[in-house]
């Protein structure tokens, strides 16, 4: 009798463990569909670099610049992100770390600002190179004196005695006025650097020697951009730096009215024989990550290289370049980026129409042309900007943004899109919280209408919850 | 045989409920959310006749079959006795007969149709069992169950799988999850030692049932001839009804568990027709057993379940969290017809709380209607494409409707504050709320009348409102919208 109890009460025990078993086993099912690659990644595809940097001479002073240049605007934060985006302090020892390879591999342009990083950029790269020799690396800063609280004259001049201390440096190898053309154009440029005096003073400084090359980076009206190389007898611009990279070669304009092709731009400096710094080589990732069509292309030509080595061989073989800026954030981007100067490999005729059409390509996304510089935060409302345009613009190369609910793949690619909004972004960060104040925009060096495109983001995340599938 | 039907049956209703109760996504109410619909007293509040009558035509035939297999607090008290008996062939055996507490049976019962016509739905509430056990489930198991999604969420997202997301758990109301944490201490502690008390004693359902019971068709029987007075089924039987000196059984308390027919090595007791009416009473007054009433341990106020908060990102402006405007009129959902319809029907079961997808519902903490959900839009807002709620709904105190009649459904009107708002006291264009309005009930006019340029304010057309809440929502106005919604106490449609 005992025995038939304890039978029956293991097989209604062993009953219920499958029942439970059975819904275990439907949850894990989905959770073994995860897996997934992360493709796109400029992660040591090629193999270790060498030490045979490409370098190239400046005119004025005759250095010897090396072709990738250090941006120190996304150093890494102790929380593992760009120190832009976490709450973090910067991540010094990685930065020690970063500069170190750089200079052991013959990196020494290194390119800061005093309102990068949260106005943290300038200590740390400070520290990072005053452990080496100051002969061995070239220090690029900018005067930064975007707020009108620093117009004048002597706040601007204190902005520039502060990141020669920060920098521990008693001299600048290249000073910039920093995104002329941004807002207003003419008018601020002339309220930042001409009636305050400030520009005749980083002249004197560059005769004086505390200042080796002098020239300006360049965003937004071209008036602006024009109007200074008009003056080029007067100020004798030692350099200019400006946004080049493939997709904005010739189609800067064709993505936003109110920018100017970098065809243009470098055609112009070239002209007068300026020496060109390269910004924005990447697309603050963008052209790492690009539509699917345009990976396999461009791996099919050379499978062994990431996506990311040919943007920077492009802006490279352009000659009159004088270093190629790249923000680096991990040990991972730098390595990849020396490798594709050391040495660089020009890019062919055949190379570089290749690079045309895929640009011909790329715009027919509607990508928003974000580069993540952050110039647009903090948003007062609390949006995180630059992750909403990252997320909507990953989404359209990845074909997660499905436009109708005829489409074949809808309901997956709206998952895809809703949850990994969510993800990207917290809620209260999302696009719908915008409320059109238009603080942002005039900071954007892309002159986007930021109000205008989270809006329209908005209401296209509204119409995919309402279709639910 | 027949217990292993039954068992079948009731881990099948068990797991189908509980599964209602935790599943967020709306996947399993597709499936299986008629098991909430065939509970008794929903479905008689829900006046979903067919249902009750099948129901009371099931007692009639076989006893209280609904007490040990759709009843799914009763399937819980089953598997903490189990679960005791489990310990050792002592504990197995740990039952024995005790007689009907008649005056606590119906005296409950009475005070419970009381309530249920005066509509005092907090203690309608607290006594229906199939509301005790779901609600014990949304405030107890659910945040397990979610936590335990975030962690499979957490993993997805670094494998770029979509295949989970993460969501918020949070305390919606503590009243609410305090009486779910004593309702179970005591519901664990009565099942854990005499199994079916609550059953027997407390629960409406099982009064009523129980009564029926009485008469039913089929029913165990004792075979004089064949028992030997061992008393093995009534030390076995956890709703303590057979009498095994008088081969009795109280038919009122049975349960229909079908243990004590596998239970007798003598084959003396059989479920069968019942032929010869046995008449059975026991007035013996054996008080002390099920004075259930001896219920202590009462819970520390809150046991941490804090929705986890986000830490903010540097370089990102700190948000702060929105307030509860004081309402003078709760938002009940859509489909809930009115407050008072809905107060009357509803047996706050938390299923509408559970699956609520925008946070938007959760139980109210005012007294007359304890337990029973409302709306509020800090975390999210009554979504036009969702209706959910009003299709768990088994009590139908929120009826079914569909998105078009959604749309129409005036459930309260928006009132701007003036005081709160971005253009006034920021003095920046926002009209975020009327970009947002589902149904253009928002217009945004110059602020002041004789400058059309001045920066524009919004106005509420309460005629178009339907009180969803977008704008309260996501107004950028914090600690306080400067604009919210109030309730409308009867839903007008457009």
């Amino acid at each position: 009798m005992s025995n038939q109890h304890t039978n029956k009460k293991t097989i209604s025990r062993r009953d219920f463990l499958k029942t439970i078993g059975v819904a275990g086993f439907a949850a894990s099912g989905l959770a073994s569909c995860v897996g997934g690659k992360n493709e796109n990644t400029t992660i040591g595809e090629a193999s270790g670099p060498n030490d045979n940097m490409t370098y190239r001479q400046s005119q004025a002073t005759a250095d010897k610049v090396s072709l990738l240049g250090f941006g120190m605007m996304r150093l890494p934060s102790v929380d593992g992100k760009s120190a832009r985006d976490g709450n973090g302090e910067i991540d010094q020892e990685m930065v020690n770390e970063l500069v170190d390879y750089a200079l052991a591999h013959g990196v020494n342009y290194f390119d800061t600002s005093p309102a990068y990083c949260r106005g943290m950029s300038e200590h740390a790269s400070g520290i990072a190179l005053s452990r080496h020799s100051r002969d061995k690396y070239f220090i690029a800063t900018k005067l930064s004196n975007f707020a009108p609280a620093t117009w004048t004259r002597e706040a601007s001049i204190e902005m520039y005695h502060n990141s020669l201390k920060e920098l521990q440096t008693g001299h600048i190898d290249y000073m910039l006025l920093h995104a002329v053309g941004i807002g207003s154009g003419m008018e601020e440029y002339e309220n930042r650097y001409i009636k305050n005096g400030v520009l005749d003073f980083l002249l004197e400084e560059r005769k004086a020697g505390r200042i080796r090359n002098l020239g300006f980076s360049y965003h937004g009206d071209v008036e602006v951009f024009d109007y200074l190389l008009s003056r080029h007898d007067e100020y004798k611009w030692d350099f200019v730096q400006i946004q080049l990279n493939y997709l904005d070669w010739k189609y800067a304009k064709k993505t936003n009215p109110r920018n100017t092709d970098a065809e243009y731009l470098y055609n112009e400096l070239n002209k007068r024989g300026i020496p060109v710094v390269v910004m924005e080589p990447l697309l603050g990732g963008r052209l790492a990550d690009v539509p699917t069509p345009v990976v396999a292309r461009l791996k099919q030509r050379e499978p062994e290289l990431s996506v990311a080595s040919w943007a920077f061989r492009f802006a490279g073989s352009l000659p009159g370049v004088l270093t190629v800026l790249s923000g680096m954030t991990c040990m991972e981007h730098l390595k990849d980026n020396i490798s594709s100067y050391s040495p660089l490999q020009p890019l062919t005729d055949q190379e570089f129409t290749l690079l045309q059409d895929m640009a011909t390509i790329m715009v027919q996304f509607p990508s928003i042309p974000c580069t993540n510089c952050k110039y647009c935060m903090p948003c007062p409302y609390g949006l995180d900007i630059p992750s909403i345009f990252r997320h909507y613009n990953k989404c359209l190369n990845e074909g997660n943004v499905p436009l109708s609910a005829q489409d074949e793949s809808y309901s997956r690619a709206r998952r895809a899109f809703l949850v990994g909004y969510d993800r990207s972004v917290p809620k209260l960060r999302q696009a719908s919280h915008c409320i059109g104040c238009n603080r942002c925009s005039p900071h954007c060096p892309q002159r986007i209408d930021i109000p205008g495109e989270l809006h329209r983001i908005d209401a296209y995340v509204e119409r995919l919850k309402i279709t639910e599938a | 045989m027949l217990r292993k039907i039954r068992l079948t049956f009731a881990i099948f209703f068990f797991v189908a409920i509980t599964a209602l109760f935790l599943d967020f996504t709306g996947s399993v109410h597709a499936w299986l959310g008629w098991t909430a619909k065939v509970q008794f007293l929903p479905a008689l509040l829900a006046m979903n006749l067919a249902v009750v009558a099948v129901l009371l035509l099931l007692t009639l035939f076989a006893g209280r079959v609904y007490c040990s297999v759709i009843c799914p607090l009763g399937v819980f008290q089953d598997i903490v006795a189990w679960l005791n008996s489990c310990r050792s062939k002592k504990k197995f055996y740990r039952f024995s007969y005790s007689s009907e507490v008649r005056w606590l049976r119906y005296g409950v019962f009475a005070l419970f149709v009381l309530a249920l016509i005066a509509g005092v739905g907090s203690f309608v509430a607290l006594l229906a069992p199939y509301s005790s056990y779901g609600r014990i489930v949304a405030n107890l198991f659910a945040p397990l169950y979610r936590w335990g999604n975030n962690v499979m969420a957490y993993f997805a997202e670094r494998a770029d799988s979509y295949a989970f997301y993460s969501i918020d758990v949070w305390l919606k109301s503590l009243p609410t999850f305090i009486i779910a944490i004593v309702s179970f201490v005591a519901l664990v502690a009565l099942a854990w030692r005499n199994g079916r008390t609550y059953c027997n004693t407390i629960c409406p359902v099982g009064t009523v049932l129980g009564f029926l019971s009485r008469f039913s068709l089929f029913a165990p029987t004792i075979d004089t001839s064949k028992c030997v007075n061992c008393g093995l089924c009534a030390r076995h039987c956890k709703a303590s009804c057979i009498n095994p000196e008088e081969h009795k059984i109280d038919y009122s308390r049975c349960v229909a568990c079908m243990d004590c027919i596998d239970t007798c090595t003598h084959h003396a007791l059989k479920f069968r027709l019942r032929r010869n009416k046995d008449k059975q009473n026991a007035p013996a007054s054996d008080s002390s057993r099920r004075s259930f009433l001896s219920i202590s341990a009462l819970f520390a106020a809150s046991a941490a379940v804090n929705a986890q908060k986000k830490k903010v990102d540097g370089g990102l402006a700190v948000i702060e969290n929105k307030k509860i405007p004081q309402r003078v009129t709760p938002i009940v959902p859509a489909g809930a017809v009115s407050a008072r319809h809905f107060a009357r029907h509803c047996t706050a079961c938390q299923l509408c709380v559970s699956v609520c997808p925008n946070d938007v519902l959760r139980p109210s903490t005012d007294l007359q209607k304890l337990m029973q959900p409302e709306m509020s839009y800090e975390r999210g807002y009554c979504r036009p494409e969702c209706k959910r709620c009003s299709e768990v709904c088994p009590a139908g105190a929120i009826h079914p409707i569909t998105i078009e009649e959604k749309s129409s459904i005036r459930i309260g009107h928006a009132v701007w504050v003036k005081k709160n708002c971005i253009p006034v006291v920021d003095g920046v264009e926002c009209g975020n709320c009327a970009r947002h309005c589902p149904s253009g009930a928002i217009l945004m006019v110059p602020s002041d009348a004789n400058k059309p340029n001045s920066l524009k304010i919004p106005v509420v057309n309460t005629a178009r409102c339907i009180g969803c809440g977008a704008c309260e929502n996501l107004c950028p106005a914090r600690p306080f919208s400067a604009i919210y919604v109030e309730g409308n106490s009867v839903h007008g449609e457009m």
